[in-house]
């Protein structure tokens, strides 16, 4: 059979259907941010000048950069933006 | 639809070959100038050469003429239906019809097939549609992309492993394992005391992999963690180990197909598995019970996933609902706040007296060898232990009162400091004796294969009693 694309809420429905975002944080202070460049072309500039403007501001960054555009990010990858920053950046289009 | 039209109505689908028998004879009938509708439930071509002809692509015509079996013959006078025939048998449809020579030359009976409106899950989808049943609980749409087992995951909605996706025609066909109304308000869930529908308990159990048929175990199980002497808000926030066990006892419990055997306290039933992990996914999505938040527990317990399975009663061993007050042929769950299964290990006893006291020895560590009156236990006596007392002749109560007396241990043992421990009973209780557990807080069950000189005890949460938990007991209703 397929599955239908309705489901019945199971809990006490005291939170909204559609999952609200994380909340962004009031400042960067203290934080970690990561740039990713995804390896899309120029996206570094982009996200060079947002480095160099976090870290005129203080701000640690950290910078990543996928093997290749046209697919997800390995695991591993994920995984360590995932325990090493607060924040992330990724540079999408040309 | 309210009323029919009248004269006759046929509901066949080509995939029948009894359908397909009698297709030439609609032409006739139509031909004769009787009024007939036939609907067909598949080839929209079904019925050549009959003006009212309809394809019932929905089936809703099916559904409310509330058609079992193709083809079915029906006449309507006055916009009632005055009498019906399913099948082909001949003496039915020539009087039906009027018509006395209708398919002389077919044999005289032949059994139909099966309406496709009460194919699996075709017929939830319908009465969701087209019925009187109406959920009420709110529809989440999912994305196209999305798939549905990883969307319960992301929502937060189970207990780390994988739950089957609770769409309306699977809570649906959960709620027909009971006769009670889907709005019914069952009592409010802790830890965020939340009215609590029929409904939202069939969602979860759905979700734990019930069958519908465990519902009434299901509804049972949380009733009881509702009963107030349970006390099931503290049962799950403490710091503590303890999660609800259920004990299953009388005639219900066979009937689903719950294990009491080999591997009772163990993985692979279906029914043991999925009723009390039911409970726990009711705790944690509708009372918002979740580990880390409300539930504060250091180190938890896997039975916090589910820990559920029923007695082996045996007439000689009085079963733990009898001894707790309700009819031997009723029905029931009992809720026990327990922890961890502990294995007694003990082949070498033959006599009561010596099975008892390794018993004894074993529960007397139960939250500390020096603490007392704290936990309760839950014994769980295999089928070769307890041969050893029902030989001879020593019943369930017997044992307790036993166990009640090897239990009643010298304080200055347990006191505080003494052996070099710090823990322990407070030192004004030295030079007495002290029972190890409360009055009451013995349970004693039967389970487990017919293989193996061994038993087992369940240690209750060290708050147990009025200060915290004690074990309930609800009757299962259908």
């Amino acid at each position: 059979m397929t599955e239908a694309a309705i489901l019945l809420d199971p809990t006490a429905e005291r939170s909204p259907a559609a999952r609200p975002r994380l909340a962004r944080p009031a400042g960067l202070e203290g934080l970690t941010v990561g740039l990713l460049d995804i390896s899309k072309a120029r996206g570094n500039v982009f996200l060079d000048r947002l480095d160099e403007l976090l870290q005129a501001r203080g701000v640690t960054v950290r910078r990543y950069r996928k093997p290749t555009f046209t697919r997800p990010a390995p695991v591993e990858l994920a995984q360590r933006i995932a325990a090493e920053c607060n924040l992330v950046v990724e540079g999408l289009a040309d | 639809m309210s009323s029919l039209p009248d004269g006759l109505i046929v509901i066949a689908k080509r995939d029948c070959p009894t359908c397909v028998l009698v297709e030439p004879l609609l032409a006739q009938l139509a031909a004769t100038g009787l009024a007939l509708t036939v609907y067909s439930q598949d080839d929209p071509d079904y019925g050549a050469g009959v003006a009212g002809r309809v394809h019932d692509s929905t089936l809703e015509h099916s559904y409310r003429l509330d058609v079992e079996i193709v083809p079915t013959l029906i006449r309507v006078a006055g916009g009632r239906e005055v009498e019906r025939t399913y099948g082909w048998d001949r003496a039915d449809w020539q009087r039906i019809t009027g018509v006395a020579a209708l398919g002389a030359d077919l044999p005289a009976i032949r059994p139909g097939c099966g309406s496709r409106s009460l194919d699996p899950d075709v017929a939830e989808g319908l009465a969701l549609r087209f019925g009187k049943v109406r959920l009420s609980a709110r529809q989440v749409t999912i994305g196209e992309a999305e798939d549905p087992v990883e969307a319960c995951f992301s929502r937060g909605w189970t207990d780390g492993l994988p739950v089957v996706p609770p769409t309306p025609e699977r809570v649906l066909r959960m709620l027909s394992g009971t006769r009670r109304a889907p709005d019914e308000i069952i009592g409010s869930i802790p830890p965020d005391l939340v009215p609590c529908t029929v409904e939202k308990v069939a969602i979860n159990a759905v979700m734990a992999g019930c069958l519908p048929e465990y519902m009434p175990v299901v509804l049972a199980a949380v009733e009881a963690a509702l009963i107030d002497e349970f006390g099931m808000h503290g049962v799950l926030c403490t710091t503590m180990f303890c999660g609800p066990v259920v004990i299953a006892n009388g005639p219900m419990s066979r009937a689903v197909g719950m294990n009491s055997g080999v591997n009772a306290l163990g993985q692979g039933n279906r029914a043991n598995a999925s009723i009390g992990r039911a409970l726990q996914l009711v705790i944690r999505n509708v009372g918002g019970g979740r580990p880390g938040e409300i539930d504060r527990s250091a180190l938890g317990t896997p039975g916090k996933y589910t820990f559920c399975f029923a007695e082996a009663e045996d007439s000689a061993w009085a079963p733990l609902h009898v001894e707790r007050g309700f009819a031997p042929e009723s029905s029931t769950v009992t809720l026990f706040a327990g922890e961890g299964v502990q294995g007694i290990v003990d082949q070498k006893s033959r006599t009561p007296e010596s099975l008892a006291r390794s018993f004894a020895a074993c529960m007397r560590v139960i939250d500390h060898p020096k603490l007392a009156m704290a936990g309760d236990a839950l014994l769980i006596v295999s089928p070769e232990h307890a041969r050893v007392f029902i030989e001879a002749g020593w019943s369930k109560a017997r044992l307790l009162r036993e166990l009640i007396e090897l239990l009643t241990l010298p304080a200055d043992e347990m006191i505080a400091g003494a052996g070099g421990i710090a823990e322990g009973l407070p030192p004004s209780l030295a030079g007495t004796k002290v029972p190890k557990f409360r009055p009451g807080g013995i349970l004693i069950v039967r389970a487990g294969g017919t293989a193996g000189l061994f038993s087992a005890v369940v240690a209750g949460w060290a708050a147990s009693g009025a200060v915290g938990s004690t074990p309930v007991t609800q009757e299962i209703v259908a």
